[in-house]
């Protein structure tokens, strides 16, 4: 996917003068807030769980390699061909070669945020291959040329009259009279046109939630039953997942669940959970003849040794952006990339680098909701700091934020120094200001001035007045 | 016995937008039992370094604070923001040099949070300021999320004659300031700020109180920006009654 994390300014005004993306927007607190809310006021221990969720992330990121081997192993025991790629190039390539040993003409997809990650849709196309996304929000962004823009609600951008109209302008075969007003007729539509895709789909491809060492299984979860018909339908049905999605065992995976459903869509489980074990066996009535498994690093290797290993724990449930102020006021577009909110802001520089990516871990308040309601405990706020001191490191950005920095650190480690110059500027300051109590406008601060007034000081430091008045007996 | 010695950690938004904050603090520190002291070696808690990645200067501003109240029992912040950087994050700034960090924690441990101290460490029981009128309370995020800050300043609110707490949809979301963000940022920052006083303009209140003067003083500035009526206070001066000054923004009213 295309990189567009420079003009983070530039998307996030356009996001917040968008009235239609504001009214989509405007339905997360009463909607995935408000849901998580509630499934996690009714289980006692999700305190508890959320603990033992996040030292099973960490006790795995910790043994990696061992766990990733004995995954291939009983995978490979059980019948699938794992495959190794180091970045997105290498995993492209190693999905088209088995789709092209297929004879695929059509790939039909679960919802998958790592094939987003490595832009295997407009590679596979380019290869001559019709590429059908089978998640109804996923299916909506294609037929739309968009990219998601939440990790689980990928169409949470649009408005049901936003998709009523794609539809009628899409599905030309259909009678244009038809009614289409509801959620439900939406689904009806979609499902009767997937429908056919999925029995002519020559290859499914689906992500992984989890990857299970000790039974060699992937995981993946769904609310609309698409996955379990990509992976069962197709004749060849290959798996995609980064390296850290593994799991040693099933039991664990279950608390993972139990903390993965209720933080992503406020539901004790999703209406799907499927496990998919190798290729179809002999007493098996359905299942792919050929399963592939692709374990891509791009970049998570180096994560792991880098200060960044803890953003690894993340389960993608997606908590970290309904919560995030942030993301709220601009949705997931304006981010620039695959990864949106608290966990994008992160992820997205330890993928791509921090050069291009600064504005995302700097466009935060750190009020730190994302972090209490993550499930696993990740440190977002600590994470987006520590990118925010190696983008300083590399030197700041304008010549004017250094010298208003520079100055105000020679100051504040001055105390004497510091304490005069401000008896001098509040005295200044106070006597243009304090006859209305607020300032209008300034030659700065520019970008608070714009929305708002700035508060007029009240006349003289406290310092100073403390000193004067005999420690304490106000004026 | 002597009286234990609070040294007062000012801020650097109190110390030169609002002074009577910190004069409330004082009477507050004073009601509860202690000697107050106010170092003048101390002048900003390094938050604006800190995130923006300036760890060299966060540092030197840390042992600068550390250092200029080595001789108090206490230290007590107006702000559960700068209270939170003196009490979480110092220690964290030190953790490869040991022995800097033995000092960090041991001051971490001195240092509280002026709401919770009052309710607490130094327990004040019934508040010296009167206030007849109706407040909402907004949990600024810092000291609600780091130091657990909910229910202190309500306990000593609800000591105040006269006073009426009215909570607002939505007390714990962000009011958009984030420090340098509010200006980096000014128009994500100005939609959730609008989000946030929309909401407090939704209950029959006169004042927003909170904790913290940056949230405030964004609060107030979009409010004053808008000639909204709601006006904005740190709850030290309804809780000491240091009411004199007008709200934050507000024009001095002229004395007949």
């Amino acid at each position: 996917m295309k990189l567009d994390t420079a003009h983070f300014p530039a998307n996030a005004a356009a996001a917040l003068a968008n009235p239609r993306l504001q009214s989509a927007l405007a339905k997360l607190p009463g909607g995935l807030v408000a849901q998580r809310r509630a499934a996690v006021a009714a289980v006692p221990e999700f305190e508890a769980l959320r603990e033992e969720a996040r030292a099973i992330r960490d006790a795995t990121l910790s043994d990696l390699a061992n766990h990733l081997e004995a995954f291939e192993a009983k995978a490979t025991a059980m019948g699938s061909h794992v495959h190794w790629a180091v970045d997105a190039a290498e995993a492209r390539l190693k999905i088209s070669d088995v789709c092209r040993s297929a004879n695929a003409r059509l790939v039909i997809k679960g919802k998958s945020m790592v094939t987003e990650e490595i832009g295997l849709n407009a590679h596979l196309e380019g290869n001559g291959i019709d590429v059908v996304e089978s998640d109804l929000g996923e299916y909506i962004i294609q037929k739309r040329g968009e990219a998601p823009s939440h990790i689980i609600a990928p169409a949470i951008h649009l408005t049901e009259a936003d998709v009523e109209a794609d539809f009628r302008s899409y599905h030309t075969h259909l009678n244009p009279d038809r009614t289409l007003g509801t959620p439900e007729s939406l689904v009806a539509e979609a499902r009767a046109v997937l429908r056919q895709k999925f029995l002519t789909a020559d290859v499914g491809i689906t992500g992984a939630n989890f990857l299970i060492s000790e039974t060699g299984s992937s995981i993946i979860v769904t609310n609309e039953g698409n996955g379990d018909l990509t992976q069962i339908l197709p004749r060849v049905h290959i798996v995609v997942a980064t390296i850290d999605k593994v799991v040693p065992t099933l039991d664990q995976a279950i608390t993972l669940l139990r903390v993965l459903a209720r933080s992503a869509t406020g539901q004790d489980m999703t209406a799907y959970t499927t496990i998919a074990t190798g290729p179809r066996r002999a007493d098996d009535l359905d299942g792919p003849s050929e399963c592939h498994i692709v374990l891509i690093d791009n970049g998570r290797t180096e994560m792991l040794s880098s200060g960044m290993r803890e953003a690894l724990r993340c389960i993608r449930c997606g908590a970290c952006m309904n919560h995030c102020p942030v993301y709220n006021a601009i949705g997931g577009h304006a981010y620039g990339w695959v990864y949106p909110g608290p966990i994008g802001a992160v992820l997205t520089p330890a993928l791509l680098g921090i050069t291009e990516t600064s504005h995302l871990p700097n466009a935060s308040t750190f009020c730190g909701s994302c972090e209490t309601v993550c499930p696993v405990k990740i440190p977002l706020v600590s994470l987006m700091r520590s990118w925010r001191d190696r983008a300083h490191d590399q030197g700041p950005r304008t010549r004017t934020a250094r010298l208003w920095s520079g100055t105000w650190a020679y100051a504040a480690t001055r105390p004497a120094l510091y304490h005069l110059l401000a008896r001098f500027g509040i005295a200044i300051a106070s006597a243009f200001g304090r006859r209305k109590g607020h300032f209008r406008t300034l030659p700065f601060p520019r970008g608070w001035l714009k929305h708002r007034d700035l508060p007029a000081p009240q006349g003289r430091t406290f310092q100073q007045l403390w000193k004067e008045t005999e420690r304490g007996v106000p004026r | 016995m002597p009286s234990p010695r609070a040294g007062l950690f000012v801020t650097c938004l109190v110390d030169l937008m609002r002074p009577s904050v910190g004069f409330a603090a004082a009477r507050l520190i004073e009601a509860a039992g202690c000697t107050v002291v106010v170092p003048d070696r101390q002048t900003c808690c390094g938050q604006p370094a800190y995130n923006s990645g300036d760890r060299a200067t966060t540092k030197t501003l840390a042992l600068q604070t550390i250092r200029a109240f080595t001789d108090c029992d206490y230290v007590v912040v107006p702000s559960g923001s700068c209270a939170a950087m003196l009490k979480v994050h110092f220690p964290h700034l030190f953790a490869s040099e040991p022995d800097l960090e033995t000092e960090a924690r041991a001051f971490a441990a001195k240092v509280h949070e002026l709401c919770t101290f009052l309710t607490n460490i130094c327990p004040i029981g019934k508040v010296p300021g009167r206030y007849s009128g109706r407040v909402t309370y907004h949990d600024s995020c810092s000291g609600l999320r780091e130091l657990g800050i909910k229910s202190a300043p309500r306990r000593l609110l609800s000591t105040v004659d006269g006073l009426q707490l009215t909570e607002m949809p939505e007390a714990e979301a962000c009011c958009g300031f984030g420090g340098l963000f509010a200006e980096k940022y000014a128009n994500i920052s100005n939609a959730i700020l609008t989000r946030k006083t929309d909401n407090a303009a939704t209950v029959d209140a006169d004042l927003i109180l909170a904790g913290d003067l940056g949230c405030l003083m964004n609060m107030a500035g979009k409010l004053t920006r808008n000639g909204h009526p709601l006006a904005c206070r740190h709850v030290a001066e309804i809780l000491a009654g240091e009411l004199t000054d007008p709200p934050i923004g507000h024009a001095t009213v002229a004395t007949p």
